[in-house]
């Protein structure tokens, strides 16, 4: 699995599940597209209009962390995001983002590079290869260790959704 | 070489030999806790094709953060809820008005030593202060536990945490947890389990463990367990009937790491907006002025905590134009502190009582905050927003007799030494 696509940089440590998505709309019954419309609103407003299929975020340290609302990645995937590559990710979200089928990828040593340099790359496409374990920006090119064990079964069935149904299935 | 408690509650509960670190089990839990998001659970529980749970005794619904529920969308989410469980014959189900989850949890007698918890919700760390591995997990997760009755976890490394000496009278566990955590960080603990030992810890009660177990949540811990001890056993005497094991950790067992806290060392303290970890001594801030203060949640809303808040109002009202939320954690713990006087007394310094339920802490009903305004709260987030507004709005988060005093005040001052 690969991936290209516009950056958005977000270098705050701690960006939290609340300001990804906001408590309020937790308890509402919501589609996955209509958590896509509240991706990132106490954080950035115009996020969920402006983003385009296919970008990818770069985050700082312990993104995600707080809450185990799992819409906090539900909604970026919907949104159309196809990866966070951050410093580190908080254990919930990570979690739940392998449950979800959506890529988050640590990689410091690439974010640390992209946040130190912002502003030459801003313009650049960043790529993130699953399958190879490395993020790639302009001209240099950055390793990652891929996911392994169930967390590797779960994301390449598509989830823990079908997951489990293979299980069952098995039985 | 020996064994942490987390390494041993899990050879207790899957049969496994010494389970190393960083390998990877399936575990079946002693109980799993979910809330007013069952119902989006529960839509993925019918995506994976299940039909029945793999076992209704050992699920836990209570709902609680939208109690009782504010409009239609809300109230519908509870009616899902109520449809499953009766369709599902779910044995533990708590319905709007009887408490927090992780309140009833331990409170009705769901908790052993020596099993593991899930819960769809990240507090779940909460039911460490009874020697359980309280795990937090997401909606799809529980929904695929519910299907098949167990998941995947990989064994953490732990962090012993010592805790010594004797607190001051003004200085609670939540200013022991808030200090922890802002000596270790909002990611101090991350994909951890930590483990509280010492006399300090000992001499603790359950409700103050679930208080510090609650808010291992803050640093990112997987877990955060007090081995259980005779304090252990008097809280579940008169609760639970079934056999435990009260899990010890090895003596040569090694932690990743270990920090020693000194208890007469701490002080009244808060976190400021917007991190949990951005804790200062109440001593040390410039005048505060605030406009609500929210005594309950999860983390403070039991009858020791109400009863501290009640000791700093006694006799005295709120200043005029600030609020006082009250939120009992549980109908057991209000019915408690309506015959000891204790919400006479809240109701009578000017605070407004409410349903025991949760929803005021992450802005899921009642309480919100209006643009520009400042809380002082007993609860475990102070995120930017967390109250249901962002606009220039900040959140302190104290102990419940801080709350107490500065609803008095006005303006968030440590609580006086004198009435306790």
């Amino acid at each position: 699995m690969k991936f290209k696509g516009r950056m958005w940089i977000f270098t705050d440590k701690n960006l939290n599940t609340d300001q990804i998505f906001p408590g309020k709309y937790t308890y509402d019954p919501l589609t996955p597209e209509q958590m896509a419309e509240h991706a990132l609103e106490d954080y950035l407003p115009n996020f969920a209009k402006e983003v385009k299929k296919g970008d990818i975020i770069v985050a700082g340290q312990n993104f995600g962390s707080g809450s185990s609302r799992e819409q906090a990645v539900k909604c970026l995937k919907f949104a159309g995001v196809s990866a966070v590559v951050g410093i580190s990710f908080a254990r919930i979200y990570y979690r739940n983002a392998i449950n979800v089928a959506f890529p988050l990828v640590q990689c410091p040593e690439a974010v640390t590079y992209i946040f130190e340099n912002q502003e030459t790359l801003i313009n650049e496409e960043l790529t993130v290869d699953l399958s190879t374990g490395r993020v790639v920006i302009g001209d240099k090119s950055f390793s990652f260790p891929p996911l392994d064990g169930e967390a590797l079964n779960i994301f390449t069935t598509g989830g823990l959704i079908e997951y489990t149904k293979k299980k069952i299935s098995e039985k | 070489m020996g064994q942490t408690i987390f390494q041993k509650i899990i050879s207790n509960v899957t049969g496994i030999d010494k389970p190393e670190e960083g390998s990877i089990v399936f575990v079946e839990p002693h109980m799993i806790l979910t809330h007013d998001n069952s119902a989006a659970i529960s839509k993925n529980f019918k995506a994976i094709g299940a039909e029945k749970v793999w076992n209704p005794d050992k699920i836990f619904i209570a709902l609680d953060h939208a109690v009782p529920p504010p409009d239609e969308k809300k109230a519908l989410n509870h009616k899902i809820i109520r449809e499953f469980v009766n369709e599902q014959g779910i044995k533990h189900f708590y319905d709007c008005g009887l408490g927090i989850c992780h309140q009833l949890l331990p409170q009705e007698g769901h908790v052993i030593p020596g099993v593991v918890i899930f819960g769809s919700d990240s507090h779940t760390t909460s039911h460490g202060a009874l020697g359980a591995a309280g795990i937090p997990i997401g909606r799809t997760e529980a929904a695929s536990i519910w299907a098949i009755g167990k998941t995947w976890l990989r064994i953490p490394e732990s962090i012993k945490i010592s805790l010594d000496g004797k607190l001051s009278k003004n200085v609670f566990a939540k200013d022991v947890i808030l200090s922890i955590i802002g000596d270790m960080h909002s990611d101090g603990a991350s994909y951890k389990s930590v483990e509280f030992h010492g006399e300090g810890a000992q001499a603790f009660s359950i409700s103050e463990r679930l208080t510090i177990s609650n808010m291992v949540a803050e640093m990112d811990g997987k877990a955060g367990i007090f081995p259980a001890d005779k304090v252990t056993d008097a809280y579940l005497r008169s609760r639970v009937n079934e056999p435990y094991k009260k899990i010890q950790p090895d003596t040569d067992a090694t932690y990743i790491q270990e920090k020693d806290f000194n208890l007469n060392e701490i002080v009244p303290v808060v976190s400021k907006p917007h991190n949990v970890d951005n804790v200062s001594p109440i001593s040390e801030l410039p005048e505060i002025e605030i406009d609500v203060g929210l005594l309950g949640t999860c983390t403070n809303g039991r009858v020791d905590d109400l009863t501290a808040a009640a000791k700093v109002l006694k006799g005295k009202k709120i200043k005029y134009g600030v609020r006082l939320l009250v939120y009992p954690a549980s109908q057991a713990v209000l019915l408690e502190g309506m015959s000891t006087g204790v919400i006479q007394t809240l109701v009578e310094a000017g605070g407004e009582l409410a349903v025991p339920g949760c929803g005021p802490c992450l802005g899921a009903y009642g309480g919100c905050l209006a643009p520009g305004e400042t809380a002082i709260s007993s609860a475990n987030r102070n995120f930017k927003g967390r109250m249901g507004c962002k606009d220039d709005t900040a959140i302190y988060l104290g102990s419940p007799a801080t709350v107490a005093a500065s609803v008095i005040e006005g303006k968030i001052v440590a609580p006086p030494k004198e009435v306790f």
